[in-house]
C-alpha cells in the first residue's frame, strides 16, 4: 500500500510538469505583447526591444519555462506580474483563503447534502419524497450557475437583505456564493448517489442481509452504503476540480477577491506569471485530491487494496 | 411429527407498472420438525417467492402477500412486528441463496459475514466466543478457518456456497430454506455441497426446504416433495409416493418424462408441450389444462381441489375418487 502511494506521488511530478508546460506554451502563443502593454502604444521599436530583454522575453520558450519552474521549485517564487509589476506570490497568498473558504464550503455542501439526499431518494424510491428530490436535482443541474447566482443575488441580497451582495469581508459573504457554487454539484451528487445506491440495493447480497435478520438501517448503512459509495467517491474527486473551475464564475459575480477572479483578469491580459500561480495551485490540488480518492478507494474496497499490495 | 411451518392458502403477487404478476396462487404446505421437503417446479413457478414470503423479504413496494397465513411454530409470520421478524430471520429460519457469486457482500470478509449472524442474534456472546463459533462452523463446512479474513472474490464458487451454508447454519436454525443452492455450481461441486448439506442437516436436526428444479436432488436429499406449477402446489407427498410414478399429476409425469434414462436408446427427450403459463394472465380452471395430454372439458372450467390419499395429495380431477380431505 505504501509503495503504491509512493508510486502515485511520483506520478504527480510528470503530470504536473506537462500540465504547466502546456499552459505556459499556450499563453506564450497569444499575440498580445506584454512589453507593449507596459510601455503603451507610443513606444518605439528600440524601447520595446529593450523591455523584451529586461523581461527576459527574448529568450527561447523552454528556457523561460525552465527558469520559471526553477525559481518556483527552489525558491518558491512565482515571479512578477507583467502588467501590474507586483509580486505574484504575495497576491496569490492574499487571495487564496477566500477561494479555499468558498470551495471548501461548497465541497462540504456537496458531500453532506448531496450524498444523504441521494441515499434518501434511493431508499424511498418512487415515493413522493424521491420524486421531489429528483425534480429539484434536475432543476439545479439544468440552471447555469451564473444565472442562478444573479437571481439569488437579487432575491436574497437586494430584496430580502439576508446576505451582503458582494465582497468577502465576513463569513456571511460566503454563504450565498458557496451555495451557488455547490448547487449543480449537489444535484449531480444526488443523482449519482441515488443511482449507485439503487444499483446496490437491488443486489443479491442485500437480500442476504435482510434474510440474516439485519434491521433496515443496518442493511443500508453496513451492507449497502460502503458498496454504493465507491462510484460516489470517485465523483467527489472530479468535483474538487469542477468546484475550483466554477469558483472563477462565482468569484466574478460576487466580486470575491479569490484566485478565480485573479486568473480571469490575468488571462485577459496574457499576464503569464499571474496566470501560472493559480494554475499551479489548481493542478496540484486536483492531483492530490485524486490521489486521496484512490487511497480511500483502496481503504473501502478490499479488491482494490489487494491489487496494490 | 410436529408441525414447524404451515402455509395456508398463500397468495402473492408482484405489482409492476405493466401488469400484476400472480406469482403464488393458493399454496398450502406443511413442514414438520426435522423434515426435508423438496419444492420442485419450473423457473417462474413461484418457488422462490414462496420462500421469500416465509421470511417476509419480498421485494419492497412490488411484492405483496394478498391473502393467506404463514404459521411458524404457532405464530403467524404475517402478524409479527419488525423486531420479531428480524429475530426470526437467520436465527429460526435461515436461507441459502441460489447464486453464491452475488449473494455475499463483496467488501466484507467472509469471517465477518458469518460472524454477523452471531452479532445479530446472540448479543451476549463475547468476541472470543464468537470467533470460536465462526472457526467451528467454517471447519464444519470445509473451509480452513484461516481463510476467514479473506473476501468473497478470493473464493471459488463452491467455496462461496460453503460460506453461504456456514452463514445459514451458524445460529443453528430450526428451518433452513435452500433456494437452488447448487444450480450455479458444476456437477462435482454440486455433489459435494449436497453431501455437506445432508450431513449438516442430520447433525443439527434442522428441517429443510430444498427448492430445486432437479428431481434427482429431491430423490437424494428429501423426505417429501411438493411440485409447483404456476404458483400452485399441484402434487404433494412423500418421496416414495411421488417417485413410484404410479399416481402422479400429469405435470409431474411430464417432468419425469423429461429426465433422460440411462437404460433406453431413445434419441430425443419427451418435453412437456407448450409453454409455461403467463403469470400476468392465468387461465381459468386447472392452470395446466392447455398443456395437459389428458385434459378434459371441465379442466378449463373448474379449478380442481387437492384430492388426498393419506399423505399424497394431487390437484387433478383424475384422482377425484380419492376424495377431498377437509382441513381441521
Amino acid at each position: 500500500m505504501l509503495k503504491y502511494i509512493g508510486k502515485r506521488l511520483l506520478m504527480i511530478i510528470p503530470t504536473f510538469l506537462l500540465l504547466t508546460l502546456l499552459v505556459y506554451t499556450i499563453l506564450s502563443l497569444s499575440p498580445a505583447d506584454p512589453a507593449l502593454m507596459r510601455l503603451g502604444t507610443t513606444a518605439t521599436e528600440e524601447q520595446i526591444e529593450e523591455m523584451h530583454h529586461e523581461m527576459g522575453l527574448d529568450r527561447p520558450l523552454l528556457v523561460r519555462y525552465g527558469t520559471y519552474m526553477w525559481d518556483l521549485i527552489t525558491k518558491g517564487e512565482m515571479g512578477e506580474s507583467w502588467v501590474m509589476q507586483t509580486n505574484v506570490k504575495s497576491e496569490f497568498i492574499e487571495r487564496l483563503p477566500n477561494t479555499l473558504i468558498l470551495t471548501g464550503l461548497a465541497l462540504l455542501l456537496t458531500i453532506w447534502v448531496g450524498i444523504p439526499a441521494g441515499i434518501y431518494a434511493a431508499v424511498k424510491q418512487n415515493t413522493t419524497g424521491d420524486r421531489v428530490t429528483m425534480i429539484l436535482a434536475m432543476l439545479l443541474i439544468s440552471l447555469p450557475n451564473f444565472f442562478l447566482s444573479l437571481i439569488c443575488q437579487i432575491v436574497f441580497c437586494l430584496w430580502l437583505g439576508w446576505f451582503p451582495v458582494t465582497g468577502a469581508g465576513s463569513f456571511a459573504h460566503f454563504i450565498l456564493p458557496s451555495i451557488m457554487l455547490a448547487a449543480s454539484r449537489v444535484a449531480g451528487q444526488v443523482r449519482l448517489t441515488r443511482s449507485s445506491m439503487l444499483d446496490v440495493l437491488g443486489q443479491d447480497y442485500i437480500r442476504t442481509a435482510s434474510a440474516k435478520g439485519c434491521s433496515k438501517i443496518r442493511v443500508i448503512c453496513y451492507h449497502a452504503l460502503r458498496n454504493g459509495l465507491l462510484p460516489v467517491i470517485t465523483n467527489i474527486g472530479n468535483n474538487v476540480g469542477g468546484l475550483v473551475a466554477g469558483a472563477v464564475t462565482v468569484e466574478t459575480i460576487f466580486a470575491i477577491p479569490g484566485i478565480g477572479s485573479m486568473l480571469v483578469n490575468a488571462v485577459r491580459t496574457s499576464d503569464i506569471p499571474q496566470v501560472m500561480g493559480p494554475i499551479i495551485f489548481i493542478s496540484l490540488l486536483v492531483c492530490v485530491v485524486n490521489l486521496l480518492v484512490d487511497i480511500l478507494y483502496a481503504v473501502i474496497d478490499p479488491r482494490v487494496k489487494l491489487q496494490y499490495s | 411429527m410436529d408441525e414447524l411451518l404451515k402455509i395456508k392458502e398463500l397468495y402473492v403477487q408482484y405489482n409492476t407498472d405493466d401488469a400484476v404478476v400472480h406469482a403464488v396462487n393458493g399454496v398450502n404446505l406443511i413442514i414438520h420438525k426435522g423434515e426435508a421437503l423438496g419444492l420442485v417446479g419450473e423457473t417462474g413457478a413461484g418457488k422462490t417467492t414462496t420462500a421469500l414470503s416465509v421470511l417476509g423479504i419480498l421485494p419492497e413496494q412490488v411484492g405483496e402477500i394478498t391473502s393467506g397465513d404463514i404459521i411458524y411454530n404457532g405464530k403467524n409470520v404475517r402478524e409479527m412486528n419488525k423486531k420479531e421478524l428480524q429475530e426470526m430471520r437467520g436465527k429460526q429460519i435461515s436461507m441459502i441463496f441460489q447464486d453464491p457469486m452475488t449473494s455475499l457482500n463483496p467488501i466484507i470478509s467472509v469471517g465477518d459475514q458469518i460472524g454477523e449472524m452471531l452479532t445479530l442474534h446472540f448479543k451476549n456472546l463475547s468476541n472470543q466466543e464468537k470467533e470460536k463459533r465462526v472457526d467451528e462452523i467454517m471447519k464444519l463446512v470445509g473451509i480452513p478457518p484461516e481463510r476467514k479474513v479473506e473476501y468473497p472474490f478470493q473464493f471459488s464458487g463452491g467455496m462461496k456456497q460453503r460460506v453461504g451454508i456456514a452463514i445459514a447454519l451458524v445460529c443453528q436454525p430450526q428451518l433452513l430454506i435452500a433456494d437452488e443452492p447448487t444450480t450455479a455450481l458444476d456437477v462435482t461441486i454440486q455433489a459435494q455441497i449436497l453431501q455437506l448439506m445432508r450431513e449438516l442437516k442430520k447433525d443439527f436436526n434442522t428441517a429443510m426446504v430444498m427448492i430445486t428444479h432437479d428431481l434427482g436432488i429431491v430423490a437424494e436429499t428429501c423426505d417429501s416433495v411438493a411440485v409447483m406449477y404456476a404458483g400452485e402446489i399441484v402434487e404433494n407427498g412423500t418421496v416414495e409416493e411421488v417417485f413410484q410414478r404410479k399416481e402422479n399429476h400429469p405435470y409431474t409425469t411430464g417432468l419425469f418424462n423429461c429426465i433422460p434414462k440411462l437404460n433406453s436408446s431413445e434419441k430425443r427427450l419427451t418435453p412437456i408441450e407448450g409453454y409455461v403459463v403467463d403469470p400476468t394472465d392465468l387461465p381459468k380452471g386447472c392452470k395446466f389444462h392447455d398443456r395437459c395430454p389428458l385434459t378434459e372439458e371441465r379442466c378449463g372450467r373448474e379449478l380442481p381441489p387437492a384430492f388426498k390419499k393419506g399423505t399424497h395429495a394431487i390437484k387433478c380431477f383424475r384422482y377425484e375418487a380419492w376424495g377431498k380431505e377437509e382441513e381441521a
